[in-house]
């Protein structure tokens, strides 16, 4: 097994070299070797080329559950979900600055990405608290004032009220010296805005805050995710088809094994060497990913506000009640339609006069570009060729962060976060 | 039967069958025709044939009510018990000591894998769990070091469950069993042979006051090195995702 991994090990680094210097020759001396965004998206950093990081069970990470709201009752299909959920690592010693993170759509506090990055600032020095997104389940449920995520400016004061909720519960005798601040993807925005609103509270005045790889505006970024959906063949409502599909040929590999594998990283490779997947087929996937976690956030959203979406309003559905014909319905379910049906009409009242183009403009960074152009202690790092951004958007970040963006010539949509040379900018950008 | 655990659970797998038809057999689902449809209605969105094209509304569950207590019984023994003992476990015994007690239950779990490689004709897989199980036992001093993985021997995974499928036995209802997690009739069944053979197996290895606790270890064990956490996955639609995952996998491995 061990010389197995040893000898895959040599083919992939003997095809990153041969990608590398081409990559080389073709734009500055960038040596993250996927150049197609869609490759890049799915794959992410290979192995042998992410940053060297203290592996996680040598660090103190802790999970902890919390009450942010003490008087919420939680609806009886959600009967788990009432304290939420977070991660926190601390310094031996009593004072050291503290890191906030915030994970991407669908992600949670302990997602593979948050935990390199808790490694990452760990390893700085920093008492690490890491978060879930507002879009995570158990963040609507324990810890969205509203219970209808999506709204930057209200997920900013939910993430503010748990990131004090989650520090004075997690600190015991730690005194921080400086707070600082990490989001990625959904997380990127959301750090803008937790930024802004810091501006005017100053609870925590923080030092530094790092946008990797955000939106800039929320519509425009669903609005591809859901598109992606229908590269599957024969459409959206082949949805069903393609899943039972892309289990197949997780199926035949997994059976080709001798060993008995379960679905790690290195099955995701052979999956992929195995299949060499077309773009469409690979966007077709980030659209099913991406509508498996709305669909759970969706229905989530229903059950707590009972706006009658998917679930019949006033029904309460039992604690042992089958589920089946709501994940039915929820997969079927574009972001876009949730925003145009649930969401916009769920906010309108609070913006009289605004209208639904407007009020799509608000919900992205150009609603705060003068705090972020004179801001000059939040940072970027993002990717040009990012599967999330429409086109031109990704010029936002130069022309409004100056130096304060650093853009990738490629790494699609988080390829290359845990490339050895993105986790050393992103460390530095807090030096 | 050596413990009282074990044999506990092999009673509460014949009798929960039973208990399922007579208690909570099926899902309550209350009268949805007296509430305003939603905007999203099943009946507008879902196509009529999705019983053929949802896979993972296709898994026999006819116990999904009882099955649904024993997930959530599960969910709260595993955060009261289980995972603060194997936490405290990965933080304070050493990295060896823990190596060693995986590989010691993975070399009992390697004959496991040879009787029913055996009873299912299976040449190749019982020749490699031979050979695993002699090497390990030997130079690998009682299975404490796996020498035979570091020789490149693959491991195989055969359990009385899947010699059962092999011989054509049906999955049957899929079943939720306490402490265990997902099973059907079939693997729930499968599960005594298995464990009757590994208590065994402990009481040929070890000594008498070894004998009586080392399920506690194998159970410690076996959980330390699953990551999942119940009702964490993010998905509200977790119990059906897992039952499906679950009854996927078996097939393949039945097939396999």
């Amino acid at each position: 097994m061990l010389s197995r991994s040893i000898r895959r090990g040599v083919v992939v680094a003997i095809a990153l070299l041969i990608a590398a210097p081409l990559s080389a020759l073709a734009q500055g001396d960038y040596r993250y070797p996927i150049v197609d965004r869609w490759v890049s998206t799915v794959v992410g950093t290979p192995s042998q080329i992410k940053a060297p990081l203290p592996p996680a069970d040598s660090i103190p990470l802790r999970k902890r559950r919390v009450t942010v709201f003490p008087d919420r009752d939680m609806p009886e299909a959600l009967w788990y979900d009432g304290k939420m959920l977070y991660t926190v690592a601390l310094q031996k010693q009593d004072a050291a600055p503290v890191m906030f993170l915030i994970a991407g759509t669908g992600a949670s506090h302990n997602g593979s990405k948050n935990l390199m990055m808790a490694r990452a600032f760990y390893e700085q020095g920093y008492h690490v608290v890491s978060l879930s997104s507002p879009t995570w389940p158990n963040f609507v449920g324990s810890a969205s004032s509203t219970g209808v995520p999506g709204h930057v400016f209200k997920d900013a004061e939910d993430l503010y009220r748990a990131m004090e909720v989650a520090w004075n519960d997690a600190r015991g005798r730690r005194t921080a010296t400086s707070y600082s601040l990490v989001g990625y993807s959904l997380g990127g925005l959301n750090a803008a805005f937790v930024a802004h609103l810091d501006s005017q509270r100053k609870t925590f005045d923080f030092e530094r805050v790092l946008l990797i790889n955000p939106p800039v505006n929320l519509y425009n970024s669903i609005s591809l995710l859901d598109r992606m959906i229908k590269n599957i063949p024969g459409g959206e409502d082949n949805f069903d088809v393609f899943f039972n599909d892309v289990m197949r040929v997780f199926s035949d590999i997994y059976k080709r094994e001798q060993d008995d594998v379960g679905f790690s990283d290195d099955f995701l490779v052979k999956v992929f060497q195995a299949r060499q997947p077309k773009d469409e087929e690979l966007a077709a996937l980030i659209g099913l990913a991406f509508r498996m976690s709305s669909g759970s956030m969706i229905f989530t959203t229903d059950v707590i506000t009972d706006y009658g979406f998917i679930k019949p309003k006033g029904y309460t559905i039992d604690m042992y009640e089958s589920l089946t014909p709501y994940r039915q319905v929820a997969y079927r379910i574009g972001f876009t339609d949730f925003y145009h049906e649930f969401f916009y009409p769920f906010y309108a009242d609070e913006y009289p006069g605004m209208s639904r183009d407007d009020f799509i403009e608000t919900m992205g960074l150009s609603s705060i570009t003068d705090f972020l152009r004179e801001a000059d202690n939040i940072f970027v790092m993002h990717n040009m060729d990012d599967v999330i951004l429409a086109p031109g958007e990704i010029n936002y970040f130069p022309a409004v962060f100056g130096d304060r963006a650093k853009i990738y010539p490629w790494g699609g949509h988080l390829g290359n976060m845990e490339y050895i040379e993105n986790v050393a900018h992103m460390v530095g950008v807090f030096k | 039967m050596k413990t009282p655990m074990i044999h506990a659970l092999l009673r509460l797998c014949l009798i929960l069958p039973l208990l399922g038809l007579a208690a909570c057999s099926s899902t309550p689902q209350g009268d949805l025709t007296a509430y305003p449809e939603p905007t999203y209605s099943h009946e507008r969105l879902v196509p009529e044939d999705i019983a053929e094209r949802d896979l993972q509304a296709e898994i026999y569950d006819p116990w999904e009510g009882m099955n649904k207590r024993i997930y959530n019984f599960n969910y709260k023994f595993d955060r009261t018990v289980f995972i603060p003992v194997t936490n405290a476990w990965g933080r304070y015994v050493p990295g060896f000591a823990k190596k060693g007690v995986s590989n010691f239950f993975n070399n009992i779990r390697d004959v496991r894998t040879l009787v029913n490689s055996i009873l299912q004709l299976k040449a190749e897989k019982a020749a490699q769990a031979t050979g695993r199980v002699m090497v390990n036992s030997t130079v690998g001093l009682l299975g404490l070091i796996d020498v035979a993985t570091n020789m490149d021997i693959p491991r195989p995974n055969e359990d009385f469950g899947q010699t059962l499928g092999h011989w054509g036995v049906g999955k049957g209802p899929y079943l939720v069993l306490p402490f265990l997690g997902p099973s059907n009739l079939r693997d729930g069944i499968g599960f005594l042979p298995d464990a009757y053979l590994q208590t065994e197996l402990y009481g040929g290895f070890l000594a008498a006051p070894l004998r009586s606790t080392i399920w506690v270890f194998d159970s410690i064990d076996t959980r330390s090195q699953v990551p999942f956490r119940y009702y964490e996955t993010g998905s509200v639609f977790e119990y059906e995702t897992v039952r499906w995952l679950y009854s996927v996998k078996r097939d393949l491995d039945v097939e396999k």
